[in-house]
Formats: C-alpha cells, structure tokens, sequence
C-alpha cells in the first residue's frame, strides 16, 4: 500500500473515531430518550471551550480534557434534569426546535463568557512527527487521538456489554417501556446516559480543539455529521455509531483526495478543488438516502 | 369574527403595508424599506413551509433547499445575461418543483422521525452541490450586478419597487393558500395529516396528494428565493443550509402552524425581534433563543397539543 | 388564541415599533464619516482587529480629526460572513450616511459586500483586499486598493525563488479569488515546475490530508498563501508532520506576520517570506507609526496594521486637499488618486486602475534581540515599481 494511501487511512481513522465519540453519546440519547438533541454539538463546543479555558490557565493539557469532561458532563446532566427532561415526552418536532433554540442560547452565552473563540494548542511534546514507517511520519499528537479514541471505543463496549448499567442502557435503548415495567429507575437512567454523552462531547471537543478551532458554532457542522453516522449505522447501538463513523470518516478522508485527483484529470485545479470534497460529502448524504429508504433501521439496529 | 369585519381588518392592513416606503422615507428611515423587503420574501418562504408543515403535516427539514434553489436559478440565468422575468419565473419554477418532485417521492415513502431526516439529508446533499460549483461562486457566493427585468420601467434595484412586487408576490401566495385551505383538495390534505391510515381506508391516494402539496411548497419557496436573490444581489450555498431549514421551521412555529397568516407573522416576528435586539445588544441570539424556547416550552394550546397528537399517531 | 384582527394588528404594530427605533439623524456635513467594516471574531480576527487598531490610532493621533475635521468612525464585525457585511455596508451606507466605507481583510466578503458601495458611489478604500478583477475589468473610480494588488506578494515570492536557483514548487491556496490570484501571481514569475496546485477550503484548519499529498508530491519548494488561523495551524502541522526536513517553506508576507510567529514560536526562525513592507523600514513615518503602536498596543505591528493606518492618512491627505467640500464627489477622488501623505512603506503612488505601484521586499524572521522574533527585510527590493498585470483591461486612464 502506497505511502500515500496509508497516511489517508490513518487521518480517516482519526477523524472517524472521533465523530464516534460524538455519535456514541447520540445515539444514545436518541435510542433510550427518543429524543433529537440538535443541542449535542454545543456540547462538544462547552467541551472545547472549558477544556481550552481550563488549558490556558493552567498549562496542563491533561487537566483540560479531565476538568472539561467533568465540567461538560455536569452541565449535561444539569441541562437534562432541569430542561431536557420536559420534552421526553413530546413530539420530535418541538423537540427539534427546543434544542434548536439551545443551540442559540448556548452559543451566544458561550461568546458572552469567553468571547468568540479560544486558542488550543496540542502539548508541545506531542508537536513532532513519529516515523512510523521509513518515508511516512506521522504527526504524534494525531496518533494521541487515534489512541484515545480506540481506547475510549473499547471501554465504551466494555461498559455497554459487560456492566449492569449497560444492561439497563440497551434494554432501555431496545425497549423502554419494558424496562420501566420492569422496575428500572428510568429517570435516574437517562440523566447518567446523557452525562455520559456529554463527557464524551467533552473529549472530542478537547482533543480537536488544536486541529480545528475553539469558537463559537463549531458544533453545528459536526452534528449533522453525527446524525448521519447514526442513521447509517442504526439509532440507539454503539456498535453502529462505531461502524457508522469509520465509514464516515474513511469516505470522507478518501473521498475528497480520491475525487480531487480525479477531477483534476480535467478540470482547472481550482475547480477540482472545489468539486472535490463537495461531492464527497454529497456521497455521504447520498449514502443516508439509501440506507433511509431501503433499510431505515440502520445496518446494527438496537430495536428488535 | 364577521366577514364584515374582517373585510374591514384586511383593508387597514392592506394600506397599512402599502403607505409603508413612503412613510418609512418621510421619517428619515428609507433604510428600512429593504427590511420589510426581506420579511416579506421570508414570509413567502415560511408560508410556503407552513403549507407542506402545517396543513400537510411533513416535518420537512430541507425546505431551505428549494428556497436556494430557486435563487441559484435566477442568480445563473441573470450572470449568464438571460434577464427576463419571465423567463426567470419559469426556469425557477421548473427547476424547484422538479427537485421536490424526486426529494418527495423519496422521501414521503417514509414517516415520522425518518422523514425529517432524510429531508435533512437531502437538504445537505443540495447544499455541498451548490458549495462545488466553482463557475458560480461555489463557496464564495455568486454575486450577481444586474436584476430581473419585469417592463415596465420598474426597477427591483429600487427598495420600495421591490417591496411592491415582493407584496403582490405574498399577495397572490396568501390568496392561493386561502383557496387550498377551502377546498375539497386542501381539507383531504388536512385530513390526511390528521390521521393517513384512515384517509387511506376510505380510498384517497394519500402519497400523490402530499406527493402534489409537497412539490406545489417547494415551487412557492422557489420563488422567494428568486425574489431574494433580486433583493441581495447575492446568493450563497448558506441558502440551503440545515440552520436556514429550522429558521424557516421557527417562523411557522411562532407564527401559527396551520394558520394562514402563519408564515406572515413568524417572519415579521423574527426579523424584527432580531433588527430590534441587535439595536440594543450583539447579543441578540441568545435572547432569541430565549423567546423561542419559551414558545416551545409554555404555548401548548392549540398548535403544540396539536403536533403532539400528530405525532403521537405516527409512532 | 387571539383573533386574526388581534394579530395582524400586534404585527404591524410590531413592525412599525421596530422600525421606528432605528430613525437617526441626516448626515452632518461638518465631519467625516467612515464605515469599519472588518472580520474581528473568529480564528482570523488578529488581521482586522489589527487594521481596526492601527486605522483608529492614526486618527487619535491628529487628535480625532481626518483632514481637518472632526472625524467619527463607526466599527462592525463582519463575522468572517459574506452576507453580513453586505448588511453591515446597507446600515453604514443608507442608514448611517458615511462619506467612506473600509475595512474588509478577504476578498470574497469584500466583493460580496462592495456593490453596496459602489451602486451608492460611496468611495471603498480596500485595506487590504485587492482582487485582479477589481484592478482589471471590472475596475470602478469609486475603488481604490490601498494595500497592494493580490497577486504582488507571490509574484515577488516567484521572483525570489526563481533567482534561488528552486527547480520544483508545490502550490496550496484557498479556493477564493485571493487564492486563485495568489498562485497565478507566483507562476507568472516563477521559472520552475509546478509539481502540485492544491485549493483548500477557506478557513480549513486540519491540512493532514493536504500534507500526506505534499509528501507524496516531493517538491523542492512548498508556497503556501494561508492568511490568519490558517496559516498558524498550517505550519504547526507541517512541522509536526516532519516535512520540514527535505522541503523549503516559503511565505508570502502576512502568513509570516507577527500575529503568525506569536503562535508557532521558534519553527519559524529563518523563514523567507515577502512583503510591502516591514517593522524595521527607516522612513521618519514609519518609525513614528512603529514606535506609537507598540506605545498603544504593546506589540509590534503587522503589515496589515501598516494598511490600516495608511489608510486613514490617506483619508485625511484626501479631506484636507478638498479643504472639508466632501460634497464635490470627483474632486474627493481626484484628491484621493493623488495620494500625497506619506506612507509608512516608503514610496507610494496609485496606478491609473487607483492599484498601488511600489516596491516589494524579501524579508527573513530573525530575532529582536529581545529574545523574541521578528521581520527583516533585504534593503534592495526584489520588485522594483512594480503595477500589476491587469491594468491594461481597465477602462479608466
């Protein structure tokens, strides 16, 4: 495999694997709550922002992704207790424009605490390149995140197979009136689900700060991304998310450079530029169209 | 209500709107003669969503599509050097209900919570087409120097002109709408919205009919998007974007879902919420926001006890 | 639910309310009016924060005035939006009735936003952006480029290369008209190969998979026209990447300004970039305008600062030639063609398309002394008196 080709698939997996991140929590939510959250990519935002806040006065890079994690998920079971937790029972629509105008709320309120944006950067130690192969080096702060978000996908899985908790998790997520019926403190079950989601948001937000930048609105972009992987890949299982969001993120990667080259074969280099990565993202959307309408429960549905 | 007295409430707002420009200029604020130019073409559109939202009861999440649409349409015929109005309204039209034809008969082959998302899907798919088209601006917008030309001297680079003609547009959308919403075809929409499975049982063919009500919304959105383009000078795949979806979901929501004034009143709403907030503060998202969920939240009579029924039955 | 009667009425009042607020006063034709329209949030804002800062310095400094008249400027943030500052230009223009409208950093917003001004023949002095269209076909006597014409920086960056002996260059730009402009002023001068020609998105910030192509692609040179946060996180990943061993980077001015070398630090000690102009230029303006600046802001100026002032004294040579008649139109712009202030750049004269000729510098980033890092520029320009290769296509003579 061509040095080339391999470098793209690593950036694929590094860009899957955190839209995983984002999707798992998600999933989740829309699985066991049946709710559209539209507000989840904000919390990727407050992630990225307290973890960037937290990164500039303290130094410690550590201690941001720690103190946004536990800072995030506070204030996303705060936000479940308090306001989320009215609309449960509501149809998607209201659903989709209360949360819609969270996102409103949360970005303007975002700005008036830190202002626009928020500067990030990587650890300096983690600023080299790693030579993986002789002729490819890849940057070590990205592999970090490839790390980090392998490592949080297997304890995920853990936590969802293996544990009680995520018994109640994926019984709520397949059937939740079953799971009340069968003595499940459902409430208290949501509000940990959601945290959960949302320290996951915190992560994502944290480790893509450097790359992208911390400002105000950049979880909108990332959130249809997000919805896409979990129709792809089936509302309320991870294992979907999961699958969902490489072949997301692969597409996407390849997408772009693959139809680049192509097009430049016979387009002026700014057009091909342009057609590029547009219709990548075309072919991911294209993709959710099928799957919506040939097979609309996703390829690992969690509802039997 | 009596009709009388309706008729007299139509006839104060309809001079109303129309001393509007003259009146603006006598105060010194002709600027804002273009401000009520832009309600007016967001309550076309928004009236256009509360046609497919509200009286035929599809969530549509990429209706902002169309709108783009329909001024990509006129904003490359008219930078191509094609000016006629007509021919404008045309290729808009045509171009708008083919789109909705395909993105419908797609889509409506699916309910509830899949609906919104495959029109949403659509909606992005739209959207990146319009960010690859380089030739026209792709990303960086098209800007386009001339205007439709409609004869008779008039001249949409003029605000008040374009206020004119962007009313009698809203005009005849309203008196469209209004006939629909009285006859056979719009009650058998209503009815199917509030319960398919029975319609389907006594025997209408409920997927052309909203299939029909869905492309019809699409071609109406079109058009203020060629209005729009016509008013800015400037179209951009930001158009189409989902964002532009749900604000065209909150006018109709605030506005009144299945009303006829609807749209009107979700756009004026909004528009004006946001020039007055931003006179005061930068900040004018957050208290937007505020408001919105408030409505959302507290105003349940009638229009959300409405919806959750709606949804209660496609579950 | 209130009555239709209720509503509609609660509307139009609504409706006159909100428009009622917004009634100002007629334009004062005792002083001078100047819209600030400048992208100032978002991770390129260091460039219109510093344009902005600069532009009002130089008017505190002839104590508030422009050309001899009081002088108001009202500031707005683009947002890095194209149809933002289209409204923004509607508000200053109708509503606020400015006498000049200036500021936009990126070409795209600008030429989304100018036929505001030019269809209400307000003057737009362009800070910054400088588009080949503008200064070719499409030029307007109510447009003046201040800054230097897009493709200038990277034609002399061409130039440098080319007298270098580089054989082999790979190109990335954004896909706008500034990026488009960019790498077809660099080919025009370069004598090399062109082994790659990338176009990223405008405001892309992750380039991995443009680096892992530039890898691939082996060139001798890598050009890389990136302003802002661009540029920052770009650098920063082409030397943790590793590419730094076997290629040569080269910058055009801006994307190795201070606001750059602040963020990347250390990696950036040596690099080559050109430019218009530079910190340690010797001219009596200049160093008045360096030493207040970094007297008022507590840092050293980039160039796009150095625009941004010279603007505003542009303004003011213009006002007072005209002795404050800012009514008389044509002798504004004749005023304004002539350009006589001095500039912080040194020589400075507008070309018949009202796009600057000057001369263009190859500048290196060595250090202040202080332990921090700056620019220095060759003394012997690399581009003497150098228009640009679009003013034959302008119809104004």
């Amino acid at each position: 495999m061509s040095v080339l080709a391999l470098e793209q698939a690593l950036n694929g997996l590094q860009f899957g694997l955190m839209l995983f991140l984002l999707a798992a929590g998600l999933t989740l939510v829309f699985g066991v709550m049946d709710m559209i959250n539209l507000a989840h990519g904000s919390l990727y935002m407050v992630g990225a922002f307290i973890g960037a806040w937290i990164v500039g006065l303290t130094g410690s890079f550590l201690l941001g992704i720690v103190g946004a994690v536990l800072g995030t998920a506070a204030f996303g079971m705060a936000l479940e207790s308090s306001l989320l937790r009215s609309l449960y029972a509501r149809d998607h629509l209201s659903q989709v424009l209360a949360t819609f105008a969270l996102i409103l709320i949360l970005n303007d309120g975002t700005r008036m605490l830190f202002g626009n944006d928020l500067p990030l950067s990587a650890p300096a130690a983690l600023d080299g390149p790693v030579e993986l192969l002789p002729g490819l080096s890849y940057p070590a702060y990205r592999l970090v995140i490839i790390g980090a978000g392998l490592v949080l996908a297997l304890s995920l899985y853990l936590l969802v197979v293996k544990t009680r908790m995520g018994a109640l998790v994926r019984a709520g997520a397949s059937n939740r009136e079953m799971a009340t019926a069968m003595g499940v403190d459902i409430k208290r079950l949501f509000t940990v689900v959601f945290g959960i989601g949302a320290g996951l948001c915190a992560v994502a937000g944290v480790l893509m700060g450097p790359l992208l930048a911390v400002q105000v609105g950049m979880g909108e972009n990332i959130l249809i991304l997000a919805f896409v992987v979990i129709v792809i890949g089936g509302i309320g299982s991870i294992r979907g998310a999961l699958v969902g969001a490489l072949l997301v993120g692969v597409v996407d990667t390849f997408g772009r450079t693959v139809m680049q080259a192509l097009f430049r074969e016979f387009l002026p280099p700014q057009m091909a530029s342009a057609a590029g990565p547009a219709l990548a993202s075309v072919a991911i959307y294209v993709f959710m169209a099928a799957v919506l309408a040939i097979r609309p429960q996703g390829l690992f549905p969690a509802r039997g | 209500m009596s009709p009388l007295q309706r008729r007299v409430a139509l006839g104060l707002l309809a001079m109303l709107l129309v001393a509007l420009p003259p009146a603006m200029q006598a105060l010194g604020a002709g600027y804002y003669v273009s401000t009520a130019g832009r309600i007016v073409v967001f309550a076309i559109a928004a009236t256009s969503l509360n046609l497919v939202l509200g009286y035929g009861g599809m969530v549509s999440f990429g209706h902002a599509a169309f709108f783009g649409l329909g001024a990509y349409a006129t904003g490359v015929l008219v930078s191509e050097g094609v000016l006629n109005a007509g021919a404008h309204l045309l290729a808009t039209m045509a171009l708008t209900a083919l789109a909705a034809l395909v993105i419908g008969a797609i889509s409506l082959r699916t309910r509830g919570v899949y609906f919104i998302m495959i029109t949403l899907a659509f909606g992005q798919m739209l959207f990146y087409l319009a960010n690859s088209i380089k030739g026209y601006g792709g990303d960086e917008g098209l800007n386009i120097r001339a205007r439709s030309l409609l004869g008779f001297g008039l001249d949409l680079k003029d605000a008040p002109t374009f206020y004119y003609v962007a009313l009698v547009a809203l005009a005849v959308t309203l008196l469209g709408l209004n006939a629909f919403v009285r006859s056979r075809f719009g009650r058998t929409i209503v009815a199917i919205r509030d319960d398919d499975l029975r319609a389907e049982a006594l025997g209408f063919a409920t997927y052309r009919m909203r299939l029909a009500v869905f492309v019809a919304a699409g071609a109406i959105a079109g058009i203020a998007g060629a209005l729009s383009v016509n008013q800015q000078g400037y179209v951009s795949p930001n158009l189409l974007h989902w964002t532009q979806s749900g604000t065209l979901m909150v006018m109709v929501i605030l506005g009144g879902v299945a009303s006829l004034w609807g749209g009107v009143l979700g756009a004026a709403l909004l528009v004006v919420l946001q020039e007055v907030l931003s006179a005061y503060t930068t900040h004018w998202e957050f208290w937007t926001g505020w408001v919105l969920l408030a409505v959302v939240l507290f105003a349940r009579h009638g229009l959300a006890g409405w919806l959750a029924d709606l949804s209660a039955r496609k579950r | 639910m209130p009555s239709r009667l209720c509503r509609s009425t609660l509307a139009s009042a609504f409706v006159a309310f909100g428009l009622a607020i917004g009634v100002l006063p007629a334009h004062a034709a005792d002083k001078v009016k100047v819209g600030f329209v400048s992208t100032l949030s978002g991770p390129s804002a260091a460039l219109g924060v510093d344009i902005r800062d600069a532009f009002l310095l130089a008017v505190k400094l002839n104590g508030g005035k422009l050309g001899g008249l009081p002088a108001e400027v009202i500031v707005s943030d683009d947002q890095f939006k194209p149809d933002v500052a289209k409204g923004l230009f509607e508000k200053n223009i109708k509503r606020d009735k400015v006498d000049f409208m200036t500021g936009v950093v990126f070409s795209n917003i600008m030429l989304a936003a100018l036929p505001e001004a030019l269809d209400a023949k307000t003057f737009y002095l362009s800070p910054n952006a400088a588009p080949s269209s503008m200064a070719g076909k499409d030029c307007n006597p109510d447009f003046f480029a201040v800054a230097w014409p897009n493709d200038a920086y990277h034609e002399a960056a061409g130039q440098f290369a080319t007298q270098r002996g580089m054989k082999s260059v790979y190109l990335i730009a954004p896909n706008y008209q500034a990026g488009k402009d960019s790498l077809s002023g660099f080919k025009r001068t370069f004598k090399g190969q062109v082994v790659g020609e990338n176009y990223t998105k405008l405001g892309q910030l992750d380039y991995a998979a443009e680096l892992a192509e530039v890898r691939a692609a082996k060139p001798q040179v890598l050009y890389v026209f990136l302003p802002g946060g661009m540029g920052i996180n770009f650098i920063k990943q082409f030397v943790g990447a590793g590419l730094g061993k076997d290629i040569t980077l080269l910058l055009p001015g801006f994307s190795a300004d201070q606001d750059v070398i602040g963020p990347v630090g250390g990696a950036m000690s040596g690099l080559f970039n050109t430019a218009h102009w530079s910190p340690d230029f010797s001219n009596a303006a200049n160093q008045k305008f360096v030493a207040e600046f970094r007297k008022e802001y507590n840092r050293t100026p980039t160039l796009y600062a150095s625009q941004g002032y010279d603007t505003a004294r542009l303004i003011d040579a213009a006002v007072r030639d005209v002795k404050g008649k800012l009514e008389d139109h044509e002798a504004v712009r004749k005023a304004l063609k002539a350009a006589k202030f001095e500039s912080v750049r040194g020589p400075f004269r507008f070309n018949t398309n009202q796009y600057p000729i000057q001369n263009y510098y190859v500048r290196t980033v060595g250090s202040d002394g202080k332990g921090g890092l700056i620019n220095k520029s060759f003394s012997e320009p690399i581009l003497k008196d150098h228009g640009d290769a679009y003013v034959q296509a302008c119809a104004m003579k």
